[in-house]
């Protein structure tokens, strides 16, 4: 297990290696040429101002709606949770689509910057909203005691407490931002990102194109870096045990209809317009012509590369699972950190180095499913492996001893004890895999076998030809496929936080 | 007969030697506990005689069957032996009755009437049968567990310090179901526990384990009342040791001159005085001790005094009935004859002169 675990973690590692080494025997002079030039300049500026408007925006509203749902006295609160999250089901090309095809106009930073807000703020909402249910109200009581007024108890006990959270949260958007592609592309926005994909499409510019994803790479670990000082030595936890009371709830008064109003609007923009547009479109497009054969194409392709992928990353992700639940130590926790990387990697970075590679040691891989497959696993292992780790806990060693004692075999055993109990565990991690792929763009592009056509791609090629009444049908599938892995995600979010 | 026996086995987990050379003999059809203080190699013991691994030196058989030696171990599936967690570990997938079937062939599993058999056998009630382990209590989960154990008619059945998670009240009752479930299928039994009275009440052979050795084995009130060392008498319970110097088969201590059980030993000893061999009167012969504190229990009480005129701290346990006043002086006598030890300080393992009282 050990091997096969460390040989797991070299795999996701491998395209963070490969960039470390691309950049480590390039010449200086050619760093130099290829980095320090206006156009990095231009995207470093691009790719900052975004960053910072967004996640604080982000931060901003996911605080503030957390705030109005969980501690005030706001009506309709079980509705407003599952709106402030649904828009996790729609893919931020979607959602941009949404937006572009209705209003050419958004466009530029202004309109990137609400668009990708609109679409990433449920990343800040939901940890903030686990944190504030699990706050123990006495520390709030207490401050009250000592003599603070409700806004310095809001900023000296209650914010500071969130900082985990908000962290956290932020860091999702942080590094959704700098891997996103399809909505930014849409919107005519060039980030590293867009560049690098624009670059390596347009001059198969090889050196350009792994030159600037180091960049990337590296602003991804400078968002890491940041986010671990700023949650160091924020280490809450409640002294003692069992559960908080619910915390008392502020009254609104008049505030509730400009609050209403407001959790309205923001459901409206985020979902209204997106869904609206997609609707729209499906009608405009079904009077037109109907694709109902490529569409058939599309899905069937998407699915079976989804399944294939879940199926591997869960095969991958039981040793590094395993190691972490059964023999936790040091290398358990390296390779488990390891895994995550394949989170923060941009998924542009990580099929540029696959291709890389694969041109140069196997050219017999390149563009095969394979390699898409290896891809899909390197981004998305993280998934799986909360899913089997929550799985390995259902089945303890001692029920393997107690299956021994009673006179199975170690395959008996595994049969009728350790399967049964952990397959649904790995049910959700394979389901959230498998949506994951079915909505990843930029790997599937550059990656995908040629004249492979997924849904992603499919409403790529069509909404990036203005053809939006074509696009449609693939982003009303996207959109269905990916409600049901929403629901899982956040239900483990919520749990994960409000502990 | 002998249904167990485990020779010169040792077990090492890298550099820390957890077992030196144990020797036991758990005879058949009783119920044989492992006592000991956490940490002191028992679970590890239970652990090899049930081959979920393998000691490094040693032999261990299995009424006929040698199951382990010279590195040859047979499997545990196929050693026959009942296996009862902590907790139970009942499976969390399958209902009570699926547990406790299942070890049986698929034929058993079928008929339900082994199912019914030994639900009555551990005194569990047979509606439980179509219930979930985590709608049980406890103490209803161990008893399935060892129903589950009991099932295949097992040679030897090991019991992995089974009631330390249940609270006082259940797991007096828990104990007694067990032990009479185990008689009743005629079982032989180890239990592993370092819970002294759980040991003393529920067994017929007490094996006591310190740092990887078993120290003594014998019947339980051997073990109460024949302690082999002064450490083995402070573990079993409450003890009084007080220094003292035997001549002719007489103490000589701080409570007075007592008669000694252990004729063999003479010179500077430690001799043991259990706290209910002490009786407290307000008048009579004997030393005189101040009552310092209380601990009334209703059915019993434990009076926690000073002895003139050193000073020294000793226990007597009494009846409710007739308690002196804490702040009172009485006279202490001693009800009956006394273990003497060789004084520690031959050996360097205490300070002479200090009477030591544990509380267990």
């Amino acid at each position: 297990m050990p091997v096969l675990g460390v040989l797991v973690a070299l795999l996701v590692l491998l395209p963070l290696g490969f960039v470390a080494s691309y950049v480590a025997t390039s010449s200086w002079a050619e760093i130099r040429q290829l980095v320090l030039r206006p156009r990095t300049a231009e995207l470093l500026w691009n790719t900052s101002r975004l960053i910072a408007g967004c996640v604080l925006a982000c931060a901003v509203l996911g605080t503030a709606t957390a705030w109005l749902v969980e501690r005030t006295t706001v009506p309709w609160r079980g509705l407003w949770r599952v709106l402030l999250v649904a828009p996790l089901a729609i893919p931020a090309f979607v959602n941009s689509y949404g937006w572009v095809s209705l209003l050419p106009g958004a466009s530029g930073y202004g309109g990137a910057l609400l668009i990708v807000t609109l679409s990433y703020f449920p990343l800040v909402y939901l940890p903030v909203g686990a944190a504030l249910r699990g706050l123990d109200p006495a520390l709030e009581e207490s401050a009250f005691t000592l003599g603070r007024g409700p806004l310095r108890v809001f900023w000296g006990v209650v914010l500071p407490q969130l900082r985990p959270a908000l962290a956290g949260g932020c860091l999702l958007v942080g590094l959704h931002l700098l891997a996103e592609f399809g909505a930014l592309q849409m919107l005519r926005f060039p980030t590293f990102t867009v560049a690098i994909y624009e670059q390596y499409q347009s001059s198969f510019n090889g050196p350009a194109a792994n030159m600037l994803s180091a960049v990337l790479l590296a602003y991804c670990l400078l968002l890491l870096l940041a986010e671990l000082r700023l949650r160091r030595r924020a280490r809450y936890a409640r002294v003692g045990s069992g559960a908080a009371r619910p915390a008392p709830r502020v009254r609104l008064g008049a505030l509730t209809l400009p609050a209403v109003a407001g959790l309205a609007l923001l459901a409206a923009l985020s979902l209204g317009v997106p869904l609206g547009s997609l609707v729209y479109w499906l009608a405009k497009g079904t009077t037109s012509h109907v694709a109902f054969g490529p569409l058939g194409v599309a899905a069937a392709t998407s699915l079976g590369l989804g399944a294939t992928a879940a199926l591997v990353t869960v095969a991958l992700a039981l040793p590094v699972a395993w190691l972490d639940v059964r023999r936790p130590g040091r290398l358990a926790t390296l390779i488990e950190r390891s895994t995550y990387f394949g989170n923060a990697l941009p998924g542009i970075v990580v099929a540029l180095a696959l291709v890389t590679i694969s041109i140069r040691v196997v050219p017999a891989l390149y563009q095969t499913v394979p390699l898409l497959t290896a891809a899909y696993a390197i981004l998305f292992l993280p998934r799986a492996v909360v899913g089997v780790r929550a799985a390995l806990a259902q089945a303890p060693p001692v029920l393997d001893d107690v299956a021994r004692s009673l006179g199975l075999s170690a395959m008996a055993g595994l049969r009728r004890v350790t399967i049964p109990l952990t397959a649904p565990g790995l049910g959700v991690g394979a389901a959230l895999v498998f949506i994951a792929v079915v909505t990843e763009l930029t790997a599937t592009l550059l990656l995908a076998p040629t004249g492979t056509q997924t849904l992603a791609t499919r409403f790529w090629a069509s909404s990036d030809g203005l053809a939006y009444g074509e696009a449609a049908p693939y982003a009303a599938v996207m959109v269905l496929l990916s409600t049901p892995a929403t629901y899982l995600l956040t239900r483990d979010m919520r749990r994960a936080s409000s502990g | 007969m002998t249904a167990l026996t485990v020779q010169g086995v040792t077990k090492s987990f890298g550099t820390t030697r957890v077992l030196h050379g144990v020797d036991l003999d758990a005879p058949a059809r009783g119920l044989t506990a492992i006592l000991g203080p956490s940490g002191c190699g028992k679970t590890t013991l239970l652990r090899l005689i049930a081959g979920f691994a393998d000691p490094d030196t040693g032999t261990i058989t299995l009424g006929e069957q040698t199951v382990f030696a010279g590195g040859r171990s047979v499997p545990p599936q196929r050693r026959r032996i009942g296996y009862v967690p902590q907790e139970g570990a009942l499976f969390p997938h399958q209902s009570v009755a699926a547990n406790i079937a299942f070890g049986l062939s698929r034929r058993e599993r079928r008929s339900g009437h082994r199912l019914r058999e030994l639900l009555d056998l551990v005194g569990l009630d047979r509606e439980i049968a179509g219930r979930n382990p985590h709608e049980l209590s406890g103490g209803q989960q161990q008893r399935v567990a060892l129903a589950r154990a009991l099932a295949p008619e097992p040679d030897l059945v090991l019991l992995d310090e089974p009631f330390s998670a249940l609270d006082a009240r259940r797991r007096d009752d828990t104990r007694r179901a067990v032990a009479a479930a185990l008689r009743a299928a005629g079982a032989t039994a180890v239990l592993v526990t370092h819970d002294q009275a759980e040991a003393l009440s529920m067994a017929d052979q007490v094996a006591i384990m310190r740092d990887g050795r078993l120290v003594q084995i014998d019947r339980p009130a051997t073990v109460y009342r024949q302690p082999r060392d002064a450490g083995i008498a402070r573990f079993l319970g409450e003890a009084v040791l007080l220094p003292a110097d035997v001549i002719d088969g007489k103490a000589r201590c701080a409570l007075g001159t007592l008669v000694v059980r252990t004729p063999s030993v003479t010179g500077p000893a430690e001799v043991l005085v259990r706290p209910e061999q002490l009786r407290l009167r307000h008048d009579g012969d004997g030393p005189t001790a101040t009552v310092r504190e209380i601990s009334y229990y209703g059915h019993d009480a434990a009076v926690r005094l000073t002895l003139h005129p050193d000073g020294l701290p000793i226990t007597a346990r009494l009846s409710g009935t007739e308690l002196p006043e804490p702040g009172s002086e009485v006279r202490v006598t001693v009800t009956s004859d006394v273990l003497a030890y060789p004084t520690p300080d031959t050996r360097g393992s205490r300070p002479p002169g200090e009477a030591l009282v544990r509380h267990q």
